[in-house]
């Protein structure tokens, strides 16, 4: 046995515990497999699935290029209008609860009640605020853009959390030192650490949030939800096809630009 | 091209020499936003006045679920562990499924062009559908119940999880994966043995936080009738039975909470 070998054999071995959580694993899988039941399925379903796909190769040419108030473009530009409404709102609400759950900026107790409060704002499904602001606003995209803002205080309150906690407080010695004051010192020196960092963050969950706003619909809140679901229910697979297929160009288009403007934020 | 249009300042030095200032492009960001929040106020009827008025609606219904209804209990139990065990298969699958499929789109692995930018198309398709569309689709192909919402999150969990798999495998020394294949492996067999074990911790990681995600989102597919808490939540609103509602969500943080708390544990350990 040479010393290549016994420098293997030597390694600690957790083989025992790798088996226990591949056995866990395993009984999770099985036991979740106990909630399929295939009763439900019919046979119609494969019908209906192709006429889907055929519905998606096909889609109706006049709903994806009339600019009227029923056409697709309008419907995505509300969506839009949405998602970036309620992402600017969520974004303005979300930097003070950041500040206020850093742990080193206020003391614990409070960072740990804002922080149960936004795991709380998170959990909640963004469906469930829609019901709910549609009775402050009725329906309509009002409704969507306070929904949006609230679900994403959540995610961007904890994202920025992290900025914050993260911050090199060495420079702040190193302007005490040279004698700055305190709006100084937030100025030039918590300010440009922080404001790249939040910008890239406040993309990527407008990124997100264009997602949420275009199921919101469902419930009456506006976007493109509500005539996808409409054109579903009726069975009409043309117009599923032309709003499905806006709607994943938009969303593709917007990731791709977002991604871009992050990447040359981050590397400054 | 933004130099172009706003020329840079230029500025004279002591010793003569020029140099030239680029112009800030915060001012005009600044009016390119403020643009397009006129219009998103516009478009979306946003008023301030409405919201003034009527906020305290929004918290008339948070008060109504406070206290939340406890004998409800019973009856939540069964539709909250379905949607946990559809998010669980769902994600199982998903990310087992994610493994070749990954496999096929990370360009340093297969040598196939346009096998790797199909795959790469076909997984960012399948990432911007809506779960909750998904879903939808899924109800009318599946039918009704767990099996529709199951469908959704492991379509979902397979894109996301693909997605990062990949990105995962083009970012992986390569070396290794060069030795084996000199030893004479094969691609598959370098994969296996040169790849895998580098992206492993990560693609358990991704998983998990995966999986956290799922329970969330699987709460609400009910809605649509793929299965679990979201069809009592539904009754729950339109009936304005607020304090099961409120029940329900208590329910669902308590779960959500747990879960993240046990995921974050391991994925500690995994990196």
């Amino acid at each position: 046995m040479d010393t290549i070998e016994k420098q293997l054999y030597a390694s600690p071995s957790n083989r025992r515990y790798l088996v226990v959580v591949t056995a866990i694993v395993l009984l999770l899988f099985i036991w979740s497999l106990t909630t399929i039941n295939l009763q439900n399925v019919e046979g119609s379903g494969w019908k209906i699935g192709s006429s889907i796909i055929a519905g998606i190769l096909s889609p109706d040419l006049e709903l994806l290029f009339t600019f009227t108030t029923q056409g697709v473009p309008y419907l995505l530009v509300e969506t839009i209008a949405i998602a970036f409404l309620g992402t600017i709102i969520g974004s303005m609400l979300a930097v003070p609860l950041a500040f206020l759950s850093a742990s080193n900026v206020v003391p614990k107790p409070i960072a740990w009640v804002t922080r149960l409060l936004l795991i709380i704002i998170r959990t909640i499904p963004a469906l469930v605020y829609g019901l709910m602001f549609i009775r402050v606003t009725g329906p309509g995209p009002f409704a969507g853009v306070l929904t949006i803002a609230l679900v994403s205080i959540g995610m961007l309150a904890k994202l920025f959390v992290d900025a914050i906690e993260e911050l090199d407080t060495s420079i702040l010695e190193s302007m005490t030192s040279i004698g700055c004051t305190t709006f100084e010192k937030i100025r030039y020196g918590i300010a440009p650490q922080l404001f790249s960092m939040f910008l890239s963050i406040i993309i990527y969950r407008f990124d997100m949030n264009l997602r949420e706003a275009s199921v919101l619909g469902l419930v009456g809140a506006g976007g493109i939800g509500a005539p996808l679901m409409f054109a579903m229910s009726a069975y009409r697979w043309n117009e599923v096809g032309s709003i499905l297929i806006g709607l994943v160009v938009l969303i593709l288009v917007v990731e791709l630009c977002s991604n871009r403007i992050r990447n040359k934020l981050v590397r400054g | 091209m933004y130099d172009k249009i706003f020329p840079p300042k230029r500025l004279a030095l002591p010793s003569g020499k020029v140099v030239a200032e680029k112009r800030s492009r915060t001012p005009s960001v600044l009016v390119l936003l403020l643009i397009a929040l006129y219009f998103s106020v516009e478009f979306t009827g946003f008023e301030l006045k409405i919201l003034i008025d009527r906020w305290d609606e929004f918290f008339f219904i948070v008060l109504e679920m406070i206290p939340p209804q406890w004998d409800y209990f019973p009856r939540i139990w069964q539709p909250l562990i379905d949607t946990i065990k559809m998010s669980l298969l769902g994600s199982i699958i998903g990310s087992l499924v994610a493994i070749p499929v990954a496999f096929l789109a990370s360009s340093n692995v297969v040598k196939n062009r346009l096998l790797v930018s199909s795959t790469k198309v076909f997984l960012s398709i399948l990432r911007t559908m809506p779960t909750l569309v998904t879903a939808l689709i899924a109800t009318f192909v599946f039918g009704l119940g767990t099996f529709a919402g199951t469908v959704a999150i492991f379509i979902f969990t397979l894109a996301y999880v693909g997605k990062l798999l990949y990105e995962q495998i083009e970012n992986v020394d390569m070396g290794s994966f060069e030795a084996m294949e000199s030893l004479g492996m094969n691609r598959k067999q370098a994969f296996r043995y040169a790849i895998f074990p580098q992206v492993l911790p990560n693609y358990l990681s991704t998983a998990l936080f995966c999986f956290e995600g799922n329970v969330r989102y699987a709460a609400i597919l009910g809605y649509v009738g793929a299965g679990g808490i979201g069809l009592l939540l539904k009754e729950g609103i339109g009936w304005r039975d607020y304090a099961s509602v409120g029940m329900i969500l208590l329910m669902l943080v308590v779960t959500v909470f747990i879960i993240e708390r046990v995921s974050e544990h391991f994925r500690k350990r995994l990196i």
